[in-house]
């Protein structure tokens, strides 16, 4: 089967390459025991290790911090009004009195900016959750039960994954958006969610699947198993923490590109709607005044990319520490 | 773009005599290192051994003990980094490998000395047919065309006996059956001919059958073709009916070369004891197998002295304090043992 | 390969239909009245509502509804917009721009993809590499739509070395900046999976023995090095090739062109919901034939799953 990676318009990373020549499965956590009973630092220690001498992963790391701070306290950061202006104040460029200028409609464009991080956050935090929760419960299924059921989960997913990101984005919002219905701002939130993770989970299903089916011949799942061991307890003691590593990785990476596609779907309007604030509005918006005001598009552009850049990086700097094969 | 792939020897100084000896293809005091994150592995201290056209030299020895690597450094097939050639000569027809151009190397390769791989399904290109990679050689090396060429891979082909050659020329080598594929990379090797053929470990991967068919089956084109073969086993029982002499090597150096006769009969040194001692024997049924203690040493730490002292059930207080060089002993053998005189001479 | 072809034909069955019903049943069944919010902010005219429920057999279940609609469009009736038009003709007039468009996008995202991952998976940790991992961590990480509008004000606008938007004539040099937009993550994938398979491969045994024949450092890279680290690569083109098809909503909107993705997000704005389920299952079909097609590319490049 080869994999479509989500429609190029997202940035969501190919999850695997083709497996059937059995090549680039990631199962960094397939390792044989052995290999690592050779160090005396178990495989996420030496990871550990790894990444404390990274200053790609400081970097991205203290990034990430900050912009959960913004999210949750914006207040720290700015004591604008995010959502009234004065329309005296239209298009005014940055000066120190409003670092980042003022939009079309007279609004403080830094503290939209600080406000936006919660929307775009959030969204992708709980997008992220959901995706992993999901998609790696059906994986693990499909895997460790095989037969069958991996056979139905399979094709199932499969029909998710038919479906182009953007597209499928589209037509899920549209429907349960539709109408001129005027919903609440946490309605359309749970919408955007629901479509980011609807969409994405099949990638992460794979994953997890391929994990399993990789893990779960290793010697000492099969010595649990001759011991009596439920399936629970082989899942939960055995599986788990040894198909965890690409996961949390591929999640690391994902909620970075989730915050690009919440700000891809507002961009297009059928994601959050003003008054939220969010970076992907706030671009949208700017878009009409592109030759005018080419700050009003810089200022949110430039928080979402380095927020965006800042997830992407710490799950490679994760990955690279993970994978023995780069050491 | 050379150096991309093939591992950019360091040149060694004018080491070495140089003098034409008249060998075919001799080693001389070759040492190779890898240099690694966790540290120097010393792969490879001082390796001396030749080998001569019509016969056939069994170099012995454990994985690890730099039996591959020598070969792979006479191929210029090291990989680099992490191995680093830090001394030491290759001298074919008398003129020293390591220190002449990529170019010149490359014209050696196949047509002087080639060289079969043990696994032999990762040593074929999956993408591209068996036929194509024999035909390749005569293409690319003889610049015939590519009707010829084909003809000529099916002679090969014919030649190593592949039945239905003509049939298996346009297969998939993981279309073959192991020791098919064997013969396959056997007729690439000798496609163009080559003076020396280096068999690193051929009948590893194989069933004991179809071993014994390959062995069979190199020991007679070797005669046909009068080559000089380097024949890397880690298989006592391989060497015994094909080897001419053999060479011991132990922790990255020889530690013993005889004739066959002799080295079976009276080994000078008791790592080849060792070994000779854990051949399972028809007549000792029902007696436990003797094995050599210990494991062999860390490369990147070798013990003092005589490198096998921690495992040899004679060692002395002298083996861990000098390393014994390897010396003649009577005319054709030699041993690096401090007291190989004596057990040479024992009743 | 027949065999192979039939299989993976027979596979893709279930998964078209899964996914174009998923869509039937999300804009006609979910929202209860089938007509609400399907013919712009006005209520829908009944001619129109007669017309559409009695050719989709709307009044009978979705199951009927859904084989109706299948069979109308696999006889080429894409059906017609609550104005009058007809969907196949929007689909005709886009569709040409779409592919054109994401032509120009595979080529520069192959070129420049393919040379920057070969020369730095043959050289390693250079500057050139830590040039292209740095550069292609950003085209991953950024939406295309910023990466869009900051090229578009920049180029176009700033220094105006290009035009900020597409005319109608769709020439191939006003084609250039949306096309590396529209492919620069993937550029950046191609790289990077061309990086890592180079750099794997090149310590393959078959490298080693191709070195061992004596061939010339040119023939073992360019034949036996790169026919195998490719077959990666022309896979993640293949793929990428479908998603480009399936429209580039969001660099046909920055761009103005008009492509099968502005019709879709057209369509959307102005509330015409049929006309979105007809477009989108032309480009799913579109999207999973094109996998389909990677399949067998995959299989054609790599003997190895031909004859498992």
């Amino acid at each position: 089967m080869s994999d479509p990676s989500t429609a190029s318009i997202v940035s969501t990373p190919p999850a695997t390459m083709p497996t059937e020549a059995g090549s680039g499965a990631p199962v960094d956590a397939g390792l044989p025991g052995n290999a690592r009973k050779e160090k005396p630092r178990g495989l996420l220690g030496d990871a550990w290790r790894d990444l404390r001498r990274k200053p790609l992963f400081w970097v991205s790391a203290v990034l990430i911090l900050i912009f959960v701070l913004m999210a949750a306290f914006p207040s720290l950061f700015t004591s604008g009004d995010p959502v009234n202006g004065t329309l005296a104040n239209s298009q005014v460029k940055p000066s120190a009195d409003a670092w980042f200028g003022y939009d079309v409609q007279g609004r403080d464009v830094y503290a939209r900016t600080i406000y936006g991080a919660r929307a775009s956050i959030v969204v992708a935090l709980i997008s992220t959750i959901g995706t992993l929760l999901i998609g790696g419960a059906i994986g693990m299924i499909a895997g460790y039960a095989g037969g069958w059921v991996d056979a139905l989960l399979s094709r199932f997913a499969d029909i998710f994954f038919g479906l182009p990101f953007v597209l499928g984005a589209i037509v899920i919002l549209t429907t349960f958006n539709g109408a001129g219905s005027s919903n609440g701002e946490w309605y359309i939130m749970g919408l955007v969610i629901m479509s980011l993770v609807v969409l994405s989970w099949p990638v992460v299903m794979r994953l997890m699947r391929s994990s399993v089916l990789a893990t779960k011949e290793a010697d000492y799942i099969v010595a649990a198993r001759a011991l009596g061991a439920g399936h629970g307890r082989i899942i939960l003691k055995h599986l788990l923490p040894n198909c965890l590593a690409p996961l949390l990785v591929y999640g690391t990476i994902m909620v970075g590109s989730f915050i690009g596609a919440e700000a891809t779907l507002s961009f297009l309007g059928i994601g959050l709607k003003s008054p939220v604030v969010s970076w992907g509005i706030s671009i949208s918006e700017a878009q009409n005044y592109i030759r005018v005001s080419p700050f009003l598009l810089f200022f949110p552009s430039a928080f979402l990319v380095t927020a965006v850049l800042s997830f992407v990086m710490l799950g490679e700097a994760v990955r690279e520490a993970l994978d023995p094969k780069l050491r | 773009m050379s150096d991309i792939l093939v591992s950019e020897q360091s040149k060694p100084g004018a080491a070495g005599s140089g003098r034409p000896s008249g060998r075919l293809l001799e080693v001389e005091d070759l040492r190779v290192e890898f240099r690694t994150r966790d540290g120097v592995a010393k792969v490879i201290n001082g390796v001396t051994y030749h080998v001569d056209a019509g016969e056939t030299l069994a170099v012995l020895g454990e994985s690890g003990s730099g039996k591959s690597v020598t070969a792979q450094t006479i191929m210029g097939i090291l990989d680099t980094p992490p191995g680093f050639v830090t001394g030491g000569q290759v001298r074919f027809h008398g003129k020293d490998m390591l220190t002449m151009s990529a170019e010149e190397r490359r014209r050696i390769r196949g047509e002087g000395i080639a060289m079969i791989f043990q696994d032999a399904l990762s040593a074929l290109n999956p993408v591209f047919t068996v036929g194509f990679q024999i035909a390749e050689q005569f293409r690319i090396r003889r610049g015939l065309s590519r009707s010829d060429a084909k003809k000529r891979a099916i002679e090969m082909l014919d030649q190593v006996k592949i039945p239905n050659a003509k049939g298996r020329f346009s297969n998939y080598p993981h279309q073959f059956s192991g020791g098919m594929r064997q013969r396959a990379m056997i007729a690439m090797s000798l496609a163009l001919d080559p003076e020396v053929l280096i068999a690193d470990e051929p009948t590893t991967a194989l069933d004991v059958t179809v071993q014994a068919q390959i062995m069979d089956l190199l020991a007679e084109l070797q005669r046909e073709r009068q080559m000089g073969m380097i024949l890397i086993t880690h298989d006592l029982g391989v060497v015994a009916d094909v080897a001419d002499r053999i060479a011991v090597m132990y922790a990255g150096r020889i530690v013993e070369e005889a004739n066959v006769y002799d080295l079976y009969a009276k080994p000078a040194h008791p790592y080849t004891m060792g070994l000779i001692d854990s051949i399972p024997r028809m007549d000792e049924r029902g007696q436990q197998l003797r094995t050599i203690k210990g494991l062999p040493p860390n490369l990147m730490n070798i013990p003092p002295g005589c490198p096998f002292n921690p495992r040899c059930p004679m060692a002395q207080p002298v083996c861990r304090e000098k390393l014994p060089p390897l010396l003649q002993i009577g005319t054709d053998r030699a041993s690096a043992c401090h007291f190989a005189e004596d057990l040479v001479n024992r009743d | 390969m027949g065999r192979y072809l039939l299989r993976r034909l027979l596979q893709l069955v279930p998964v078209f239909i899964g996914t174009t019903f998923l869509i039937y049943w999300l804009v006609w069944s979910v929202p209860g009245d089938p007509f609400a919010g399907k013919c712009g902010d006005r209520r829908c005219p009944d001619s129109y509502i007669n017309f559409m429920t009695e050719k989709y057999q709307l009044d009978q279940s979705i199951w009927v509804q859904y084989a109706t609609y299948m069979k109308n469009l696999f006889q080429g009736d894409f059906g017609i917009t609550f104005n009058n038009r007809e969907v196949a003709d929007i689909i005709a007039t886009a569709y040409p721009n779409t592919l054109k468009l994401a032509v120009v996008a595979l080529a520069i995202e192959a070129v420049i993809g393919l040379t920057a991952g070969v020369l730095t998976g043959l050289r390693r940790n250079g500057f050139l590499d830590n040039l292209v991992l740095i550069s292609t961590l950003f085209l991953i990480a950024l939406p295309v739509f910023v990466v869009g509008f900051i090229l578009q004000w920049l180029l176009g606008v700033k220094w105006g070395i290009v035009h900020p938007t597409v005319s109608s004539e769709m020439r191939l040099t006003e084609l250039l900046l949306p096309g590396f937009v529209l492919g620069s993550a993937s550029m950046a994938y191609v790289a990077r999976v061309a990086r890592t398979s180079i750099a794997e491969n090149r310590r393959a045994d078959y490298v080693r023995t191709a070195i061992a024949k004596g061939l010339p450092m040119r023939r073992v890279v360019g034949v036996h090095l790169l026919r195998n680290s490719l077959i990666p690569v022309v896979t993640l083109l293949g793929t990428d090739l479908g998603a480009l098809m399936g429209g580039a909503i969001v660099t046909e909107g920055i761009f103005g062109i008009n492509g099968i993705g502005r019709a879709v997000l057209r369509a959307i704005v102005t509330k015409e919901s049929a006309t979105v389920v007809s477009i989108v299952v032309v480009l799913v079909l579109v999207y999973l034939l094109m996998n389909l097609l990677v399949d067998l590319l995959y299989a054609a490049l790599d003997p190895r799953i031909r004859y498992e």
